[in-house]
């Protein structure tokens, strides 16, 4: 209940601070746009030469795309602001006033910056999420449904476990905001669902930068391709990296010194 | 004359050192250069299985040579200063190069050259790696490959000029990423980045040869490729030279214009 209110206080004043610069809004809308314009012009000129892609149809994809926009949102509202806020916090040492607080440090971390403004990406995910399931035509059944709701969840977590797994690693080395970088220009690849990639490459976005978890799996739990076998996989590498990040978050907050020490 | 090769050769050498102390970063970045020709080289691959073996004129493997031929010329004639301009404007860096005997360009193209020449250590075990990964069939004629030559070069200094022309930008307003973003998604379509320039739907070719992103990295891929005839390949150069010419007249424009309002900031 304490974490669900502390998460409010800070979307409320992240809401509070984005209110005055009401022109990034627009900004915003424009950077949706351009990637909204990036994602489905590739898709209209693969399909303007084909009419399927490694088996999925372009209402699939269309499907695929929306929830890469919708996480791509979630990772750029709160997860990477937040992450980059506290990597900074610990090369300055500014990191004591979050420990200072009498809450869980790594909970106060993870949602304390929020860019307000990049809820557009979510909504337009959600939107093609949805445009694509009319055009498919096809009733979602709860299972379905459900499915699609559980990889969601643990591709979430998956990819907030593995951003903090990064973020710790600035507790030892100055600059990790580069392997950053890696991430997001790995998570483009997640634009394409994983499974047309040769072996090595799905072995890579799968197991060393978990793309395949926050959008492709996902994707097929929407469109009824998602076993519970592969869900049952989601979940346990979401657990396990769960586990994993907080254990080393632990470990790298004992190696922190502060500022003046 | 002299003078000028003394200039760049100091240049050189500062921008040799500085970015040796960054040799993470550097591999770093070129993860990202390697993997966006890749992911479209799948797609495209993909795309022609699904359509027995070829899609408009391309083969699986013809796209592999593609791609992989993309990702070099890539390389070889990008720029990253449209990052940097808003950063230097800001923190007013801009200040101390502006006081040196030397338009800051020269600098910028110093380092430019440095980084790619560095950078090709890792670069060319990349595309070895690719080309076992996905056996390319490339055969171009000899003059072709000539002609690739200054097709590069040129390639490299209208990208170059032209993405610091729009770095300018950063003179007059502070939302540079937008602007960088409109000119990179103009880019993604119209540079043959996205797929061959062949392959997309009608107007587009046609848009792409009115624009100076096919000159700036499609053009040379093309004509490594094989698919050019003589006569497009010197339209081509020329296409080349116009908007290298066009590119230094705005980039003197802009850049005196920018600079008489950027004294105005500091006063």
């Amino acid at each position: 209940m304490t974490y669900l209110r502390i998460l409010w206080i800070y979307f409320r004043l992240g809401f509070l601070n984005e209110l005055e610069y009401r022109i990034n809004f627009f900004v915003q809308i424009l950077q949706s746009a351009l990637s909204l314009l990036v994602a489905l012009g590739g898709l209209a000129v693969v399909f303007n030469q084909t009419d399927t892609l490694g088996g999925w149809q372009p209402d699939e994809l269309l499907a695929l795309v929306g929830i890469y926009l919708l996480m791509g949102g979630i990772i750029n509202m709160v997860i990477n602001p937040s992450m980059q806020r506290f990597m900074e916090d610990v090369r300055k040492g500014t990191l004591d006033f979050v420990l200072t607080k009498p809450e869980d440090a790594q909970l106060l971390v993870s949602v304390r910056q929020i860019q307000l403004w990049k809820a557009v990406d979510i909504g337009l995910g959600l939107a093609l999420i949805l445009i694509a399931l009319a055009r498919i035509g096809q009733r979602v059944s709860p299972t379905q449904a459900l499915l699609f709701a559980l990889a969601l969840l643990c591709g979430g977590a998956i990819v907030y476990s593995f951003w903090l797994l990064l973020a710790t690693l600035s507790f030892w080395f100055v600059k990790v905001e580069n392997i950053l970088v890696i991430f997001r220009s790995m998570y483009q690849a997640g634009r394409w669902p994983v499974t047309i990639y040769p072996q090595w490459l799905q072995v890579t976005l799968t197991f060393i930068v978990p793309v395949a978890f926050a959008v492709t799996v996902p994707a097929e739990g929407l469109i009824g391709r998602l076993t519970w076998a592969d869900l049952l996989q989601a979940v346990a590498a979401g657990i396990l990296l769960l586990v994993l990040s907080r254990l080393f978050w632990r470990v790298g907050l004992r190696a922190y010194s502060g500022a003046s020490a | 004359m002299r003078r000028i090769f003394e200039v760049y050769g100091a240049l050189f050498k500062v921008s040799t050192a500085v970015q040796l102390q960054y040799r993470a970063s550097m591999v770093i970045w070129l993860i990202s250069t390697v993997l966006q020709p890749v992911v479209y080289l799948v797609v495209w691959s993909n795309v022609a299985e699904s359509r027995g073996g070829s899609a408009g004129g391309f083969t699986t493997t013809d796209f592999a040579a593609y791609f992989i031929v993309l990702m070099i010329v890539d390389h070889l004639t990008f720029d990253w200063h449209m990052w940097e301009y808003d950063y230097r404007i800001r923190e007013g860096l801009l200040s101390p190069l502006l006081l040196r005997p030397l338009h800051p360009i020269h600098a910028d193209i110093a380092d430019n050259i440095a980084y790619k020449l560095l950078s090709l250590l890792v670069m060319v075990p990349a595309a070895v790696a690719l080309t076992f990964l996905f056996r390319p069939a490339l055969d171009p004629p000899l003059w072709a490959l000539l002609a690739a030559l200054p097709a590069v070069l040129l390639a490299a200094a209208v990208r170059f000029l032209t993405s610091w022309a729009v770095a300018m930008a950063a003179f007059w307003t502070t939302r540079i990423d937008a602007i960088n973003n409109i000119y990179f998604v103009t880019e993604l379509f119209f540079s043959g980045r996205l797929a061959p320039l062949a392959l997309l739907p009608a107007p587009l070719p046609f848009i792409a040869t009115l624009l100076p992103f096919r000159w700036a990295l499609a053009f040379p891929v093309e004509l490594v490729m094989g698919r050019l005839t003589p006569r497009e390949t010197i339209m081509g150069l020329l296409a080349q030279l116009i908007w290298v010419g066009l590119s230094l007249v705005l980039l003197r424009l802009v850049w005196r214009a920018g600079v008489r309002r950027y004294a105005a900031f500091g006063a």
